[in-house]
């Protein structure tokens, strides 16, 4: 049944219209979200086998043959993304039930929840370069919404700084669109494609490829444009941040990745040397900022930014290895930034502040808490038994073989640095004496985190089970025809 | 045509960037209100502006204007609307709680080393 691509979309979607009828009973909200999220990770799962034992699947909305309607496509990298996000929603779903108080949770929270998740799901899910745009406003609109959700004064002057940055950068998506079309004369993304491998004015789709480069870097959070990020995610509660810092960015670095290995291939000696040049630097700024700041918020933040660099840098390398490394490293960050900001929002929890220092001796009252941010460290620099280690180590080899050494050791460096960055959290907040802390309950709160952190550990020990999936999204990447060639044919 | 077009969006896209730039939030939205008219003309322009008649099949014609890129103003109007809407009432929103509109003074945060 070719309809499996849809469900991803329509659960959540569904599930926000059924919450909007019940949102006087909060048990009612807590009861369907939570039998949604669960089938949504099953329809992820059918998913996901369904393009391995079959291949690609699409699926042209109201019967329109390929480049007239829209079609929704699912590789293996499209259904790996919903599967990895619906996992992600229901962890987060976990810890706004313990977290989000009832009178802010009676107020839409959750319609906000589901109608993000519709987002990022379609954005992974469509074929269409302008249904991309709309599902990016889906996401964005419940990104705002759930950014000022509270209403407390540092939300609204955030989410006013994050709306405008985002009001502009949807503006330069439809100016970008509009150039596209009027070269090109569609919008599916196929048949973008193949119209872009005969074009002959090529010079013009690299002007246009660079401006989608800075519409997905806003979205993304590559350098020069992470500027916004910072600040507007140092207001939201935990539950939200995890959210976003699990699923927005990456929304940003999937857009550059399916456009620069399917679309924009035209000249790639010129864009993908400035892909990698932005990578670079975004690596090195992200870094910087993770090891400067005392403020545990913060480093968590600044870790984001690093990891989008690093996979912005496996995308500019072009070569199936390192399609294979970034898609590995962008599944595990996903959790694995999600599972920091869960334990970062614990730790403020029980200490009452974000900034370490005023707060020392976790481990002696909550060692399964602080043995969380030790884990957490080791998955993210990449040490080889968890999961950061093979998609880094893929993109490292394949940098080696292509002859950039420099860029290379910049990533090797970087890892060196985060892990500097996440162990100070744990040495100065779970270390020492004990102090500047309070007895308090986070007992329900270990579910989500554990379950995120004995995910990733399992996706490290158990690569040899993904990898073939994971192969199998390279190689349609690696070689667009396949993707061209399901979307089109008939 | 499409030149004189072009020029006009220019104009409409360096008004905006202007008035983005300023301190006062009102300006900023009106900002972001002449940035969408800006890329809703440049959509309109970029599909073509040759003669034909309007996209309505009952009106017999040899030729009709492009209907997909009217399609994609529209979509993008209504979404642009209800950002706007919201931005708005944000605005509104933190001039009663942070009691001011100077984007500079909207800084700072509550937990500072």
């Amino acid at each position: 049944m070719t309809n499996a691509v849809i469900f991803p979309i329509a659960i959540p979607l569904t599930t926000a219209v059924i919450l909007m009828f019940c949102v006087k009973s909060l048990k009612a909200q807590k009861m369907i979200s939570l039998v949604s999220a669960g089938v949504l990770i099953a329809a992820g799962a059918w998913l996901v086998r369904l393009v391995d034992h079959e291949g690609m699947q699409k699926l042209d909305v109201g019967n329109w043959p390929a480049p007239f309607g829209i079609t929704l496509v699912s590789d293996m990298l499209s259904a790996l993304l919903v599967l990895t996000t619906s996992m992600i929603a229901l962890a987060c779903l976990l810890y706004s039930f313990f977290t989000i108080d009832s009178k802010q949770a009676s107020m839409y929270y959750y319609v906000f929840f589901q109608f993000l998740i519709v987002g990022v799901n379609g954005a992974f899910t469509t074929g269409d370069i302008f249904n991309l745009f709309v599902f990016y406003e889906v996401m964005l609109m419940s990104s705002y919404a759930l950014l000022v959700h509270g209403g407390t004064k540092i939300q609204l002057q955030e989410t006013m700084k994050y709306m405008v940055i985002n009001v502009f950068s949807s503006a330069l998506f439809v100016i970008a669109v509009g150039y596209l079309y009027a070269v090109t004369g569609t919008l599916n993304m196929a048949h973008l494609a193949v119209r872009i491998s005969q074009a002959d004015n090529t010079a013009v789709l690299t002007v246009i490829c660079l401006l989608f480069l800075i519409v997905f870097g806003l979205k993304g959070a590559l350098f020069p444009f992470y500027v916004w990020m910072p600040g507007a995610y140092s207001a939201p509660p935990s539950a939200v941040l995890a959210l976003f810092g699990g699923l927005l960015t990456k929304v940003g670095v999937y857009s550059i990745l399916r456009t620069f290995s399917l679309i924009f291939r035209q000249d790639v000696g010129y864009t993908h040397t400035i892909l990698a040049w932005l990578a670079i630097a975004t690596v090195v700024f992200g870094v910087i900022g993770a090891v400067a700041y005392r403020d545990m918020r913060q480093i968590a933040i600044y870790n984001i930014v690093a990891a989008v660099g690093v996979m912005a840098f496996g995308i500019s390398l072009m070569t199936e290895e390192s399609m294979e490394g970034t898609i590995f490293y962008l599944l595990q960050d996903m959790v694995m930034k999600t599972a920091l900001f869960f334990i970062v929002g614990a730790i403020a929890y029980v200490a009452g502040t974000n900034q370490l220092g005023r707060f020392s001796g976790l481990l002696g009252s909550y060692p399964l808490l602080s043995w969380t941010v030790f884990l957490s460290a080791l998955a993210l620099s990449g040490i080889p038994p968890f999961s950061g280690f093979i998609g880094k180590a893929l993109i490292i080899r394949a940098a080696f073989e292509k002859g950039q050494l420099l860029f290379a050791l910049v990533v090797l460096l970087s890892s060196l640095l985060v892990l500097y960055s996440v162990m100070k959290i744990f040495i100065q907040s779970c270390w020492g004496e004990a102090r500047g802390y309070e007895q308090k309950r986070v007992a329900p709160l270990y579910v989500p985190i554990v379950a995120l952190l004995s995910l990733a550990v399992l996706y490290g020990v158990g690569a040899e089970f993904v990898r073939p999936y994971i192969a199998q999204a390279a190689a349609t990447l690696a070689d667009p025809s396949m993707y061209i060639e399901s979307v089109l044919k008939e | 045509m499409e030149v004189v077009m072009i020029i006009v969006i220019g104009c409409l896209f360096a008004g905006a960037t202007y008035l983005m730039l300023s301190k006062s939030l009102l300006r900023i939205i009106i900002g972001t209100g002449l940035l969408s008219h800006g890329a809703h003309l440049l959509l309109l322009t970029m599909g073509g502006l040759k003669k034909g008649a309007p996209p309505l099949l009952d009106v017999q014609a040899e030729h009709y204007v492009d209907p997909v890129p009217q399609a994609l103003i529209l979509t993008a109007i209504v979404i642009s609307f209800g950002v706007t809407a919201f931005l708005l009432v944000l605005a509104y929103r933190s001039y009663q709680e942070i009691g001011t509109d100077n984007i500079e003074q909207m800084r700072g945060k509550e937990d500072h080393d």
